[in-house]
């Protein structure tokens, strides 16, 4: 047991008590900001397994953009503020859930664990380091990284038209030809409003 | 020096609360709460499978940030495909009988309450229903 492993065990356990109280406490906002706790500590495992590279991207990505959207998607679609029990789904489903995830932890644990039965790494002298993996996307990874981009730049776009998409519950009017020229419409009055 | 068995059994049970949450929640913002810590519990094991000696390519670390960028798309999309569910019936019960009518206007509250305000501006009713996407596309 050293040091690495004294430290990496404390914030473990508040990763996993966090991620435990995001997924079952009774509050919406409130699993939004578990996950927030959680992520922000899981980036602090990165930095005890020594890739501080991928401890602050997570916490830029992660804890400063998504869980931003998700706070954001809860605002919303009108999240009750409170105690609210109908966020989760009937007792015997929950049973099942339950049964399932522990079911998953079981077996990835009993794969895993073998598998790193023993297995060090020497995080003094590492054998990945910063300029390694920068070196690494630039070099070998550099054609899935510009693919990234691209896909990023598609996600984008996709929310974006998706967002826009106009599904009609009085559909009286549901023609496609006159919807689009008032969603356009709708789209300039958003941008001059902002 | 560090005991690589400690971060897999933290992967294996991230994964497991992750399987938990996606099952136990009705709510569809919730549900991708659930998914993002089945994610990051991915992203552990490759940080710690890259942390083994003699990793080749510093695949582990990189593969985890192609993973992270991977879900920043998943959810910005998740979330706008949440946002017009919610636009189109009120709620975002993952667990509600699908509305599958076509026409009818359902009793689903808030869209209709905004219905006379548009009215008044361009006389349009039809805007009741596209007001939102302006609130909308800042998440997207």
């Amino acid at each position: 047991m050293t040091t690495r492993d004294i430290v990496f065990t404390a914030v473990g356990a508040v990763t996993a008590l966090s991620a435990l109280l995001s997924v079952t406490t009774k509050q919406v906002v409130h699993a939004a900001l578990w996950l927030l706790v959680c992520l922000g500590s899981l980036a602090g495992a990165y930095l005890v397994l020594g890739q501080e590279l991928v401890g602050l991207v997570q916490l830029l990505v992660y804890v400063g953009a998504i869980v931003v959207l998700v706070l954001f998607a809860l605002m919303l679609t009108r999240a009750p503020i409170g105690p609210h029990a109908e966020i989760d789904t009937p007792w015997w489903q929950r049973l099942a859930g339950a049964l399932l995830g522990a079911a998953t932890t079981a077996l990835l644990a009993s794969l895993l664990l073998p598998l790193f039965s023993g297995a060090t790494a020497d995080l003094d002298t590492p054998t990945t380091t910063t300029p390694q993996v920068a070196q690494a996307v630039f070099g070998t990874w550099v054609w899935p990284f510009e693919l990234l981009s691209v896909l990023l730049l598609v996600a984008l776009i996709g929310a974006f038209a998706v967002s826009r998409l106009v599904l009609h519950r009085d559909g009286a009017d549901g023609a496609d030809g006159a919807r689009h020229p008032g969603t356009v419409s709708s789209g300039a009055r958003s941008d001059g409003r902002g | 020096m560090i005991h690589l068995s400690l971060p897999a059994a933290l992967s294996a049970l991230l994964a497991g609360i992750g399987v938990y949450g996606v099952l136990a929640r009705r709510n569809a913002v919730l549900v991708l709460v659930g998914v993002e810590l089945i994610l990051n519990a991915a992203n552990l094991l490759l940080v710690t499978a890259g942390s083994r000696p003699g990793a080749p390519l510093s695949a582990g670390p990189v593969l985890t940030l192609f993973v992270i960028t991977i879900a920043a798309a998943e959810i910005t999309v998740a979330l706008a495909i949440i946002l017009v569910m919610f636009r189109r019936t009120g709620h975002i019960d993952l667990t509600a009988v699908p509305d599958l009518t076509d026409d009818e206007p359902d009793d689903a509250g808030d869209v209709d309450a905004e219905a006379p305000r548009a009215d008044d501006r361009d006389g349009h009713p039809r805007d009741a229903v596209r007001e939102p996407a302006a609130a909308g596309e800042g998440v997207g």
